[in-house]
C-alpha cells in the first residue's frame, strides 16, 4: 500500500447534511405560492414590487460584502429570503424607488451593520418595513393599485385600518367587506403577500413538517393574540373585531409564522420561545386595540426581538443531573 | 418499574450497520510487528518492565500498573522486544510502546491460575484478578475494570447494568459478542453481580439489533439473573448516563459518577473479557473490531490482538478503495481520525471505520444563524452553541456557568449543525480553558 494522507478532523465525522442555505431557499419556496397569489389578487403592481425588493437586496448584499472584503453569499439564499419577505409586507402600489430604499434599509441597516447573517438582533425585513411605515406613511398605507386588479373591487382601506375608524363605534358591525371566504383567500386590501392566508399556512405546514418552524412561537402567539381580542370582543362585541378576523387580517398569520419564527432573531429553546410568541401576540393585541396604528405585528415583533438575549439568559435548558446548589455536594463525591 | 425511558435529545444517524452485522467474527492473522502502548487506559500509563532483545511470551506481563487508576500491559503475541520508545498512537501525539518482533508460533506464557467456580467465588480474589488481567471497559472508555468495581466505602451499588447498545453507526462488535458468546457475557455479569452480592442486573440493547435481544433474553431468562431491556434506537443512547436514565430512571447527577445512584455500567465485551480472564486466566490481550465502511473493500468484524498496526488489518480486509481518504478509530460520532496507518490497536478499538473522499470531506464552517437544532439535540440539557459563542468570546467564566464540564462529547451538535461549526471541537477546547481557569482560581 502506497504511502497516502488522511483528513483529520475533530469527532463527529457524520452529518445529518442539512445546511443554512437549504433552509433559507426553502422558506422562500414556502412564502412562494402565497406571494404568487398576492400578483393574482393585485396584479402586475404587485410582481414589480416582488421584483424590485428581491432584486435591490441581492445588489446591497453582495455590494455591502464586497465593501467588507468577505466572501459574496447571495446563494446562500438568505438575501433572497430577506427581499422576498419585505415586498410581501409592503402595499402592491409602492414606487420602485420605495422598495430598492427599502431592500437597501433591509440589508445594510438590519442585518450587515451587525456582521451580516446571523449577528441582526432585529428581523432585517421589519426594521426595513417599521422605518418605510415611519418614513413614507403615505406610501406605505396606498392600497390602490392600477384597475383590473381583483381587490380593486373593494374600497380603499385594509380591514384593520377599517376596525380601527370605526372602533367604539357601533357602526363596526355594519362595515363592509368582512366576509370570512374572502379573508381566507385574500380578496382584501392589504400587503402584497400577507393575505393568502390558506396559503400561507400551508406553506408553514411544509416547514413545520421539516422542522423548520417550531410550532410554539405561532401557537403562542396567534394563542394568545386571539385570547386577548377575544377577551375584549366579548366584553363590547359591537365595538370590536372578532377574535378570528384579527387572526385572518393584517399580517398575523404571516408573521406569525414567517416572521417571528427567524431562527437568527427568535430564541434557542423551547420554552423561550413559548415567551417570545406569547409576548407578540400580546403587544399585537394592544396595539391593534389601543394604539394608534391600525396594524401592529411588525412593532411586537421587533420589540419581542430586542427582549431575546434575555430570554435566552432566563430560560437557560435544565442540564441533564441538575442538582440544585444547596445539595450540590451530597450528589458529586 | 414501567417500560425503559427515553433521554431527551439525541440524534438519529444513519445506521450503517448492515455491512458488517451479520458477518461473524473472524481472527486476524498476526502482523509481523506488534506496538504495545503502555497507555491503553484512562489512568496513569503502564511502567514498561522489559527491554530491547527481551523474549517474551503471550499474556506475559510487559509493562506494570503504575497506581490505582492504572492497569498492567501484557504481551498479545510472543517473540523479541525490538525496542521501548515513543511509536504512534491513537490519541493523535506519540506515546511509549513497546515493539515486538512476532515469531509467529503465539506461545503462551503460562496463564494465571483460573479461579474454581467464579460465581461463588470471594469478591477480593475477582478484583484482583481483574486487575491482574488489566481489564478496561472495552466500550471506547477504557477506564480500568477494578476502579469501577471498587466503589470507596459507604457507596451502595444496587444496580448492575451492562452496556449491549452500541448506538455508534457502523459498529457491530458488541452486536457479534451478544449473538455469539451470550452465555459468557451473562456469566460476566453473574461475577459483577458476586462482587456486590446482587441478585438481578441488566443488559441495554438497542431494538436495532432483533437478534441479539431475542437469544440474549432466552439465555437471560435461563440464568435467572439477568433481564434484557430493549431500549428504544436514539443516539447517544448507549452513553452511560442515558443508559442508566432509560433502565434505572434514575439522573446520575451533574459531575458525579454512576455509583452516585447506585449503579455499575460494564460494557458486553467487558463482562466476557473478565469471564476469560477467571476461568481461563488470560489476560486481555485480544477484542473484537469492526473494520468497515466504503473506505475499505471487505468490511469484516475481526477478532483482534492489541498492538496491531491499523494497516495488518486494513489489509486483511482486501485494503483501502482507491477513494479513501479517512480512516477512524472507533465510530463516526466519537471516533478518532488517523493521521497514519501505522497506529497500533488498544484494549480500546471497538471499530475501523474508512470513509471514501466523499464521505469525508467537512464543510467550511459559516455564520451561526440561531437555529437551536443543537439546543434540543444535546442529551446533556445544554446550550452548545452559547458555549461556542462564550469561548470564541473569550468568556471563559461564563463558558463554566453554562455548563460546559457536563458535556459529554457525544457530537449530536455537530451532527446537526447547518452552519457546519463543529460545536464539540469548540466545547472540548471550552473545557480545557475552564479546567484551567478552576485551577486558577483554587491556587
Amino acid at each position: 500500500m502506497s504511502k497516502r494522507t488522511f483528513y483529520i478532523a475533530s469527532s463527529p465525522h457524520v452529518f445529518d447534511g442539512d445546511s443554512v442555505s437549504r433552509i433559507m431557499w426553502t422558506v422562500s419556496a414556502a412564502l412562494a405560492p402565497a406571494a404568487a397569489w398576492g400578483v393574482y389578487v393585485y396584479g402586475l403592481p404587485a410582481l414589480t414590487v416582488l421584483l424590485w425588493c428581491i432584486a435591490s437586496s441581492m445588489v446591497f448584499e453582495a455590494l455591502a460584502q464586497k465593501l467588507k472584503g468577505s466572501q459574496v453569499s447571495l446563494e446562500d439564499g438568505s438575501a433572497v429570503l430577506t427581499g422576498l419577505l419585505l415586498a410581501m409586507n409592503m402595499p402592491a402600489s409602492s414606487p420602485w424607488w420605495l422598495c430598492v430604499f427599502g431592500g437597501g434599509a433591509a440589508i445594510l441597516l438590519g442585518k450587515q451593520v451587525f456582521g451580516g447573517l446571523g449577528h441582526n438582533p432585529f428581523n432585517p425585513a421589519l426594521v426595513s418595513r417599521v422605518l418605510m411605515l415611519i418614513s413614507f406613511p403615505v406610501e406605505m398605507t396606498n392600497w390602490k393599485v392600477g384597475s383590473g386588479a381583483l381587490a380593486d373591487a373593494v374600497s380603499g382601506a385594509t380591514p384593520l385600518g377599517q376596525a380601527k375608524t370605526f372602533l367604539n363605534t357601533p357602526e363596526l358591525g355594519s362595515m363592509p367587506q368582512l366576509e370570512m371566504m374572502d379573508l381566507l383567500l385574500g380578496f382584501r386590501q392589504g400587503c402584497v403577500g400577507e393575505g393568502a392566508i390558506l396559503l400561507l399556512l400551508l406553506g408553514a405546514a411544509v416547514l413545520i413538517y421539516k422542522r423548520i418552524v417550531t410550532w410554539d412561537i405561532p401557537v403562542g402567539f396567534l394563542g394568545t393574540l386571539a385570547l386577548a381580542t377575544g377577551i375584549v370582543y366579548l366584553v363590547s362585541p359591537d365595538n370590536h373585531l372578532s377574535p378570528l378576523a384579527h387572526l385572518v387580517t393584517g399580517g398575523a398569520v404571516l408573521g406569525a409564522f414567517f416572521m417571528a419564527t427567524d431562527m437568527v432573531t427568535s430564541p434557542l429553546n423551547a420554552r423561550g420561545r413559548w415567551v417570545f410568541g406569547i409576548g407578540c401576540g400580546l403587544i399585537t393585541a394592544v396595539i391593534r386595540l389601543w394604539g394608534g396604528y391600525p396594524e401592529g405585528v411588525s412593532f411586537s415583533i421587533l420589540l419581542m426581538n430586542a427582549t431575546v438575549p434575555l430570554i435566552d439568559r432566563y430560560t437557560k435548558p435544565r442540564k441533564f443531573g441538575y442538582v440544585k446548589p444547596s445539595s450540590a455536594g451530597e450528589g458529586a463525591q | 418499574m414501567s417500560g425503559p425511558r427515553l433521554f431527551r435529545g439525541g440524534v438519529h444517524p444513519p445506521d450503517e450497520k448492515h455491512r458488517t452485522k451479520a458477518l461473524p467474527v473472524e481472527v486476524a492473522p498476526l502482523p509481523e510487528r506488534m506496538f504495545l502502548p503502555v497507555s491503553q487506559h484512562i489512568g496513569a500509563p503502564a511502567i514498561p518492565i522489559v527491554k530491547r532483545g527481551d523474549k517474551v511470551l503471550t499474556g506475559q506481563v510487559i509493562a506494570k500498573a503504575a497506581g490505582f487508576v492504572s492497569v498492567p500491559i501484557h504481551a498479545s503475541t510472543s517473540g523479541t522486544v525490538k525496542s521501548v520508545a515513543p511509536y504512534a498512537h491513537p490519541m493523535g501525539y506519540e506515546q511509549l510502546a513497546v515493539e515486538i518482533e512476532v515469531d509467529g508460533d503465539d506461545t503462551w506464557a503460562d496463564p494465571l491460575p483460573p479461579i474454581n467456580d467464579p460465581l461463588n467465588a470471594d469478591p477480593k480474589d475477582i478484583r484482583t484478578r481483574i486487575l491482574e488481567a488489566g481489564l478496561v471497559g472495552m466500550g471506547g472508555a477504557t477506564f480500568p475494570t477494578h476502579v469501577k468495581l471498587s466503589p470507596p466505602p459507604g457507596v451502595k451499588i444496587d444496580s448492575i447494568i451492562l452496556n449491549g447498545v452500541e448506538c455508534e453507526p457502523f459498529l457491530t462488535a458488541d452486536h457479534r459478542m451478544m449473538v455469539e458468546r451470550p452465555d459468557d457475557i451473562l456469566n460476566g455479569l453473574g461475577v459483577i453481580l458476586r462482587i456486590f452480592g446482587l441478585d438481578k442486573g441488566y443488559i441495554g440493547i438497542e431494538k436495532n439489533k432483533p437478534d441479539a435481544i431475542a437469544l440474549m433474553d432466552e439465555r437471560a431468562r435461563a440464568t435467572g439473573w439477568a433481564e434484557v431491556k430493549a431500549l428504544e434506537v436514539r443516539y447517544p443512547q448507549g452513553a452511560e448516563k442515558q443508559l442508566i436514565h432509560a433502565i434505572l430512571d434514575r439522573d446520575v447527577p451533574s459531575a458525579a459518577l454512576p455509583m452516585a445512584v447506585g449503579a455499575v455500567v460494564q460494557n458486553v465485551a467487558t463482562a466476557v473479557a473478565l469471564w476469560e480472564a477467571l476461568t481461563e486466566g488470560r489476560p486481555l490481550v485480544s477484542r473484537v473490531c469492526t473494520v468497515t465502511g466504503d473506505g475499505v473493500k471487505n468490511p469484516k468484524n475481526l477478532e483482534i490482538r492489541t498492538g496491531v498496526p491499523v494497516s495488518h488489518l486494513i489489509d486483511h480486509c482486501g485494503g483501502l478503495t482507491d477513494d479513501a481518504t479517512k480512516v477512524l478509530m472507533g465510530g463516526p460520532m466519537m471516533g478518532m481520525s488517523q493521521y497514519t496507518l501505522d497506529v497500533p490497536t488498544t484494549k480500546g478499538t471497538s471499530g475501523l471505520l474508512c470513509l471514501p473522499e466523499a464521505q469525508a470531506r467537512t464543510e467550511n464552517q459559516k455564520s451561526c444563524i440561531s437555529c437551536g437544532r443543537c439546543v434540543s439535540a444535546c442529551p446533556m440539557g445544554l446550550s452548545p452553541t452559547t458555549i461556542y459563542n462564550l469561548i470564541d468570546a473569550d468568556k471563559v467564566a461564563e463558558a463554566d456557568d453554562w455548563d460546559t464540564l457536563d458535556c459529554i462529547e457525544c457530537g449530536s451538535c455537530s451532527f446537526v449543525c447547518p452552519a457546519w461549526i463543529p460545536l464539540v471541537q469548540y466545547i472540548r477546547y471550552a473545557k480545557g480553558r475552564v479546567l484551567a481557569r478552576r485551577r486558577e482560581m483554587d491556587k
